[in-house]
């Protein structure tokens, strides 16, 4: 008993002598930024591979209205995206998108208040705004799935590629651009669409819980704030995504 | 268990606080708009590529630093978070390096 007091003692003088959180966070959330800080050197090395591999092919230097799709060239993103569910064949480029970066802000707002109703020990406000990040989450899923079958799909002008008319994209080529393009637009966007779809299994998870009164019981709702970090997470991955591959 | 329940006690919610979080989502909001604007005004070139990532950079402190609340951590919880993210810089500038050379190779 002696050495116990001795020991507490110690570790009460000393941030990094144990029995105490250094950081002033808990281990749960500690592991969540560090898993996330992995997460980011996964997401910057695709978005830097991509930066890559458009800097080692020619890029379009005539006037963007003369632009046409070509292999010789990285196209010119805005020239691909600028289709919008509803208005068939009107040139709007970069809108969806620009929705679809709305939604997933928004649903991060969301999560913010359930976090904050969370500190509260509010109950009903962490099941409300807990369901509005879910649906923000299921619409961006929902946009992007359109987005990714518009892609695949192809405009109404074949283009030819080699002696084949070829119209839309798949992972050999596409109509668009090099065969990267579409190669890395799969594998980035599908990359943070399936960040966003475990982010919304694990949202629901956490909604289930709160509603059947597991965080009331324990007396505080620190899950709640554990699964905001890693959605805001995935707001932030779609921020650099969308300057990365869409803007720039 | 059931009489622990019922004495739960409700914080009422800080207006202020409330007011804070829609702040910074209205300034996201913003920030995308000029984005959006930026990219059918001014001609493509590396001074338009500077500004979107200098408004990416200005959107990521905000998510970071107020929705993620890493802003109002300890200071060696953010050190420890911030400071690795160098070595990302670090692979910018040599992978795009190494794209200008293979770029050089081919054509």
């Amino acid at each position: 008993m002696a050495n116990t007091a001795v020991v507490v003692n110690e570790s009460s003088t000393n941030a990094w002598g144990g029995g105490v959180e250094p950081m002033k966070a808990s281990y749960g959330k500690l592991m969540m930024w560090f898993f996330l800080l992995s997460d980011a050197f996964s997401f910057s090395a695709l978005l830097i591979t991509y930066g890559l591999i458009r800097y080692s092919h020619p890029a379009f230097d005539g006037a963007i209205s003369d632009f046409a799709f070509s292999q010789e060239y990285w196209p010119i993103p805005e020239m691909v995206f600028d289709a919008v569910p509803f208005i068939h064949g009107i040139h709007a480029p970069l809108v969806f998108v620009g929705i679809m970066t709305f939604i997933l802000i928004l649903s991060s707002v969301t999560m913010v208040l359930a976090v904050e109703a969370g500190h509260r020990m509010d109950k009903k406000g962490v099941e409300k705004w807990m369901l509005w990040t879910i649906v923000g989450g299921l619409t961006f899923l929902g946009c992007q799935a359109w987005e990714w079958s518009h892609f695949i799909a192809g405009t109404d002008i074949a283009k030819n590629i080699g002696s084949n008319l070829f119209q839309g994209a798949n992972l050999q080529m596409n109509q668009y651009g090099p065969s990267n393009f579409a190669a890395l637009f799969f594998f980035i966007t599908g990359f943070h669409g399936f960040h966003v779809f475990s982010g919304v299994v694990i949202n629901f998870v956490i909604f289930y819980q709160a509603t059947v009164g597991i965080y009331e019981r324990r007396g505080h709702y620190e899950m709640v704030e554990k699964v905001g970090l890693y959605w805001h997470f995935v707001d932030l991955v779609w921020v650099f995504v969308f300057t990365f591959f869409y803007l720039v | 268990m059931e009489q622990e329940n019922t004495h739960v006690q409700v914080i009422p919610e800080d207006k202020e606080k409330i007011k804070k979080i829609w702040k910074v989502a209205l300034i996201l909001g913003i920030v995308t708009a000029i984005e959006f604007v930026i990219a059918f005004t001014i001609d493509a070139g590396a001074a338009k590529t500077f500004v979107f990532i200098a408004l990416t950079i200005v959107k990521a402190f905000y998510i970071v630093a107020e929705f993620m609340h890493l802003g109002h951590e300890k200071k060696s919880l953010v050190y420890s978070i911030i400071l690795p993210t160098m070595f990302i810089i670090f692979l910018i500038f040599i992978l795009m390096y190494q794209g200008s050379a293979i770029f050089d190779v081919k054509y």
